[in-house]
């Protein structure tokens, strides 16, 4: 096949593209120039693109640089702010894969001639009986990344490897060691790849969107509790900067309203809770009109158990769907999800599909 | 068989360029000019043979020529060594070594016209401010469209109206095309490339006709009479002057040549891609460079799938990443967005042939279609 491998940089892309070089398909490696500012490693400063390069040079394979930096603040960074001033707490590497790295470039890529994307995340593609292509975690479970594909469907499924998730980290490192690979030794890329540690997200936020301060106000009593500088920077779930309550215990941020210029916050136990409501589902593989999966229907298509996934290193907690499937209902009571981030059902180990909390 | 269709960004080296460049990384050929021994003299020799050589090319006299690392060093002196004197002007389609040295020394750049040539209104207009400049900037051939400038013209002006200003033209693209002397013959700066004109890589030189009126900005030993120290690239300076010889003795030749084979492309590009549009107009341009906006199609996927097809292309434009970006001087232009991201550049030089242009003419229309007919 003729394979066009994302290549961020880092040490599991580079491993992912030797792999497949191996077995004997027509490789090439792209980097994709995402961001023009500042960077801690993410996936797109100048030193990351020498870095895929020099790997791409050692393999023998050829390597392209595609800009796709416009597309990247028109469906990333842009919404990612904006979702910020309307106080919710988005998760941009999702909307990066959605957007970008199974879009766009995936477009890019059939455009010119590929066959097939590959990448280095840490999950894996399997044949379903029914002939579907089905998305399961990867073999490293303390690395597993199926959480951050999980709004891929079938059209992207089809026409993905990845290489890396038939092994565990420690084996990749190895695997690159092995090859004499430059990125055997770099660190994992860390959180959002447009912010960096030292600036911060209260830097980038405070650069793009005017900040307003806002009031606590306590859920139980509706007494002001304080006040917070910022309240486009509060997250439901923050316990930093909240405070406490007349009782001395400490008080979470419950939900977050910058319009009225209210947070809401209470005791961890008002934080807990069942039910986390969602917009419409994609679906993996599709076999459930969209919308309208009737938990009995999931639960006796699939032999293992459900289960939801609520970020990107959350365990998976046993679950099923209610009302249309706009509800998701938890087993247990867990803390409560900020609007914006993004839910993946599972069933065992596979993906079924992921929507976005609301 | 590689059709290189990328000459502006660097040319093959002449044989006459490649055999002064091993001379000097020979065995016997190795010596450092500042010494006081026979094998630091014959390496002075050469050094100040070139610099005649080169300077009577350039319309200079030898000692108002500083060899330097190339295009981009000879650009940040002209710049960096006016700005303690005054504002600094440049055209806004000047190359990245003229354009971020402006920006750095907190100049303005000027307007130019959909043909990519200066607006001289905003350049009197600019040069009408309280403070006058103390260098204007012009190149005299654009790198991506290949539009010259009015050069000429635009020295007239500046020395009406900012006496006190000098002129520097980066005169890298045009070298192969146009006598640099009579070119440039006004300009008080003139930066060169030895690679864009059949030298080697990474040796250029500013012919700086007032040593007097340029801040020096490479300190060190005192090499080039104080105005860039550091030891001489011997091998390279000897190719930048062999490379230049050579293109002065041929130039009338290959410019007609090349621009039958230029026009020959475009016309045939232009006739067979539908929508095409050729930026600025052909009889400002050199002859070596066609370049071509291509609605519906992206610079990337384009190069790319002529790089497949044996094609070698540029978008004109690319970042420290590698990356194609939308071109500031097609912006500067004023060229719809939708059209600079089809961006094309393709350039010739001394050895491009008719194979060459067939090979561009069959596969551009051919990856032009298939990236308007994918999903």
């Amino acid at each position: 096949m003729r394979v066009l491998a994302a290549m961020s940089g880092g040490v599991d892309s580079s491993v992912a593209a030797a792999l497949l070089a191996d077995q004997g398909h027509q490789v090439v490696g792209a980097t994709m120039k995402l961001w023009g500012g500042p960077s801690d490693s993410g996936c797109c400063s100048v030193s990351d693109v020498d870095d895929a390069r020099r790997v791409c040079h050692q393999l023998g394979i050829d390597h392209h640089v595609f800009n796709f930096s416009e597309d990247f603040e028109r469906h990333v960074v842009g919404p990612y702010v904006d979702a910020h001033r309307t106080g919710l707490t988005p998760n941009p590497c999702i909307e990066c894969n959605r957007h970008i790295k199974f879009d766009r470039f995936l477009d890019r890529a059939l455009q010119l001639g590929f066959d097939a994307v590959a990448t280095g995340h840490h999950a894996r593609v399997e044949a379903r009986p029914d002939g579907a292509a089905a998305l399961v975690r990867g073999r490293d479970g303390a690395k597993d990344q199926s959480y951050v594909l999980s709004m891929l469907g079938q059209a992207q499924l089809r026409r993905l490897l990845l290489p890396v998730g038939e092994m565990t980290k420690a084996e990749v490192r190895a695997e690159a060691t092995r090859r004499g690979l430059r990125t055997a030794a770099k660190p994992d890329s860390q959180d959002v790849c447009f912010i960096t540690a030292s600036a911060g997200r209260t830097a980038f936020l405070g650069d793009r969107i005017e900040l307003h301060p806002g009031l606590l106000v306590e859920a139980a009593t509706g007494a002001t509790a304080g006040t917070v500088e910022a309240i486009e920077l509060v997250t439901v779930g923050q316990r930093r900067g909240i405070g406490a309550g007349p009782d001395g215990r400490r008080h979470y941020a419950l939900s977050v309203d910058p319009g009225a210029g209210r947070v809401t916050v209470g005791p961890l136990e008002e934080l807990m809770t069942d039910v986390v409501e969602v917009g419409p589902w994609t679906w993996t593989a599709g076999p459930v009109a969209p919308d309208t999966p009737a938990s009995a229907q999931l639960s006796a298509q699939f032999s293992a158990p459900l289960s939801a996934q609520l970020s990107a290193h959350g365990r998976p907690l046993a679950a099923r769907l209610e009302s249309e499937g706009r509800r998701v209902r938890l087993a247990q009571p867990t803390r409560r999800v900020a609007a914006g981030q993004t839910v993946a059902l599972y069933a065992g180990d596979e993906v079924l599909g992921s929507a976005v909390a609301v | 068989m590689v059709a290189y269709l990328d000459h502006a960004a660097t040319t093959p080296m002449r044989p006459e360029a490649r055999r002064a460049t091993l001379a000097f990384m020979s065995e016997a050929g190795f010596g450092n000019p500042s010494g006081a021994h026979s094998v630091a003299r014959a390496a002075r020799r050469a050094v100040e043979d070139a610099r005649e050589v080169v300077a009577a090319a350039l319309g200079a006299e030898p000692s108002q020529l500083v060899f330097t690392a190339g295009g981009t060093e000879s650009d940040n002196m002209a710049v960096a060594g006016r700005s303690s004197r005054g504002p600094i002007l440049c055209s806004g389609v000047e190359h990245d070594a003229v354009l971020e040295s402006v920006r750095a020394a907190g100049g303005t750049t000027l307007r130019v016209s959909r043909d990519g040539q200066l607006d001289l209104d905003d350049l009197k207009a600019a040069l009408g401010a309280e403070v006058p400049p103390s260098l204007v900037s012009v190149m005299t051939a654009n790198n991506e469209t290949g539009v010259v400038q009015p050069l000429d013209r635009i020295i007239g002006i500046v020395r009406r109206k900012a006496p006190s200003a000098l002129v520097h033209t980066d005169a890298v693209q045009a070298v192969n095309w146009v006598d640099p002397a009579s070119a440039t013959a006004g300009a008080d700066l003139v930066s060169i490339s030895a690679h864009k004109f059949g030298g080697p890589q990474g040796v250029g030189a500013l012919v700086v006709r007032n040593p007097a009126g340029l801040d020096v900005t490479v300190h060190g030993g005192g090499q080039e009479a104080g105005r860039r120290s550091g030891t001489h690239n011997v091998a390279g300076i000897a190719g930048l002057a062999a490379a230049l010889a050579v293109v002065q003795e041929e130039r009338e030749a290959l410019v007609k040549r090349v621009a039958d084979l230029r026009d020959r492309l475009a016309d045939g590009l232009l006739t067979s891609i539908p929508g095409a549009v050729e930026t600025g107009r052909r009889e400002d341009k050199v002859a070596g460079i066609c370049h071509l906006c291509i609605p519906g199609v992206e610079s990337e996927a384009l190069i790319f799938l002529l790089d497949q097809a044996g094609v070698c292309a540029s978008a004109g434009s690319a970042c420290a990443s590698g990356a194609t970006q939308v071109s500031h001087v097609l912006r500067a232009m004023g060229v719809p967005e939708e059209l600079a991201r089809g961006a094309l550049r393709l350039s010739l030089g001394w050895t491009t042939t008719d194979g060459d242009v067939d090979a561009a003419l069959e596969a551009v229309p051919a990856a032009v279609a298939r990236l308007r007919s994918a999903p």
